[in-house]
């Protein structure tokens, strides 16, 4: 009982430790940014990274959550003859949830573990104390640049998401069940409010500081050779993961 | 002021811990300004964190770091910045940012803390890289690099801004016996042409014979001796006497 209790409060002070870590680096990336000098160039290659590169990964995934999504509703609708708003549905569950959410994930997947095994390495291989000893600050250098073009190319990823997987619902209804098309994009619009977009887009903000925040917290804080940084890269993924679908409720009450 | 009265760098009852270990239990030394002081002593020791402590990388429990009468430990962050500058310090393994061309890792504090035009930069980092004898190289990425090529990039990127003092870390830890003798001769090359305060920590007393103005001797957290070479060579204390002839002199040490 005892050693459980123990085992516990380990277990609870290391997240809690990671919490922290990860709340720093996010407080100190802030401070950060507004001190010169400004890395235009560093922005814009991590814009690309997190945004333009993780395009076709998106278009997959929502491409194909929208076809589902058109399938299993189109199916139970037909049982109380509301085929008609099976477009609406799934442009609500896009652009509400689904679209910010796996974009969000995805993006954790192949852009998390990326700045978590990226920092972790230069973090063993005391690159990042040589920023340090160039009297470049890591932080600045590093992590301001990663955090922030997270939290511009999330919401872009996802607005490209929205329109993508509206599309792949439309190719359902029309090619599989001989929807209308035209009856299909004015049900789609007509209960769609601006503000289910915007929601959408700004938990797809908020989720970008979530991953980004995690893995460059998980790389900076990285210890213990090779192995540290394939530990720090895993529970990037996982913490990331997790804190995006644990903050997307908290979002949702409150963004409603 | 008279040169070499003040002394460069003043180490003032230095103490550090990790966590309940101490590492460093009170080190009190003063570097005259162009000399070339080597710090030996046992892995473990606390070589690496004394370095670390002189460039502000880490900061101590107690004590203080005073460089050019600018206590480092009390400094705001802004002015331990501008202090850093001052310094160069080459890492164990170069610590190259392998994202980067050698060209890019020798312009990088250029770039980044000069206003130098292109060809400016160019041309000085080609000076660096004559410097440490190597060329046809600026546009190879580390990894292509042997370990003793690495490290003369190193120094390359150490000498860039000009540095009064340059810190260099076991620089030839892994290498054979004529690599060390070059990264000996270049050592003592740099201080020649650039008229600069050298602290050196290793375990290799062919170097430390090679460049050292003054000896000194780390054991468990310590400095037991410090001397010239000569008076070093002929210490009484049985611990350098052990380290200088490459023996074993108590139990303890077995451990290790």
């Amino acid at each position: 009982m005892l050693r459980w209790l123990d085992g516990f409060g380990r277990a609870t002070i290391r997240a809690l430790e990671d919490l922290g870590r990860f709340f720093n680096i996010l407080a100190q990336s802030v401070l950060w940014t507004f001190r010169p000098p400004f890395d235009w160039a560093e922005w814009l290659r991590q814009m690309v990274r997190v945004g333009w590169d993780s395009i076709p990964v998106v278009f997959l995934t929502t491409m194909f959550t929208g076809m589902v999504l058109a399938l299993q509703t189109y199916r139970g609708f037909e049982r109380f003859h509301a085929e008609g708003f099976v477009g609406s549905v799934v442009a609500l569950s896009l652009t509400r949830e689904l679209a910010p959410v796996l974009t969000g994930l995805m993006v954790t997947g192949r852009v998390g573990s990326a700045m978590a095994a990226e920092l972790g390495t230069m973090r063993v291989t005391e690159q990042i104390d040589a920023l340090y000893a160039m009297a470049t600050e890591p932080v600045q250098y590093l992590v301001v640049p990663r955090v922030g073009a997270s939290l511009i190319m999330l919401p872009f990823l996802t607005l490209v998401g929205d329109a993508i997987g509206i599309v792949g619902g439309w190719l359902v209804a029309v090619g599989i069940f001989n929807a209308n098309s035209f009856l299909y994009w004015q049900r789609s619009f007509q209960y769609l409010e601006v503000n289910d977009v915007t929601s959408g887009l700004i938990k797809a903000a908020f989720f970008g500081l979530v991953l980004a925040g995690m893995g460059c917290s998980k790389g900076f804080y990285t210890s213990g050779g090779a192995e540290g940084v394939g530990r720090a890269t895993t529970s990037a993924v996982v913490m990331g993961s997790l804190g995006i679908l644990v903050s997307d409720f908290f979002l949702t009450k409150v963004l409603f | 002021m008279a040169a070499g009265t003040e002394p460069k760098i003043a180490v003032i009852g230095l103490k550090k811990s990790f966590g309940e270990k101490p590492v460093l239990r009170g080190i009190d030394l003063e570097i005259m300004p162009g000399e070339s002081l080597v710090l030996v002593g046992g892995s473990g020791a606390g070589k690496s964190v004394f370095l670390k402590h002189l460039i502000g990388l880490l900061l101590p429990d107690e004590g203080h770091v005073i460089v050019d009468g600018i206590d480092l430990t009390l400094a705001e962050p802004s002015v331990a910045l501008r202090l850093r500058k001052k310094f160069g310090m080459s890492f164990q393994e170069g610590a190259l940012f392998d994202s980067m061309t050698v060209f890019g890792n020798i312009a990088f504090p250029l770039r980044r803390h000069t206003d130098m035009d292109q060809a400016a930069v160019a041309a000085r980092v080609r000076e660096c890289l004559e410097l440490v004898r190597l060329e046809n190289v600026e546009d190879r990425y580390p990894a292509e690099l042997s370990g003793g090529m690495r490290r003369r990039v190193g120094f390359a990127r150490a000498i860039a801004l000009e540095p009064d003092i340059l810190l260099f870390d076991e620089p030839t830890t892994g290498l054979d016996p004529i690599n060390t003798a070059v990264i000996a001769r270049l050592i003592n090359r740099m201080r020649r042409e650039l008229r600069v305060t050298a602290v050196t920590i290793t375990h290799d007393m062919n170097l430390a014979w090679k460049v050292a103005d003054r000896l000194a001797m780390l054991r468990e957290g310590r400095i037991i001796a410090l001397d010239d070479p000569e008076g070093f060579r002929t210490s009484p204390d049985p611990y350098v006497r052990a380290f200088l002839e490459g023996e074993v002199i108590d139990e303890e040490e077995v451990a290790v």
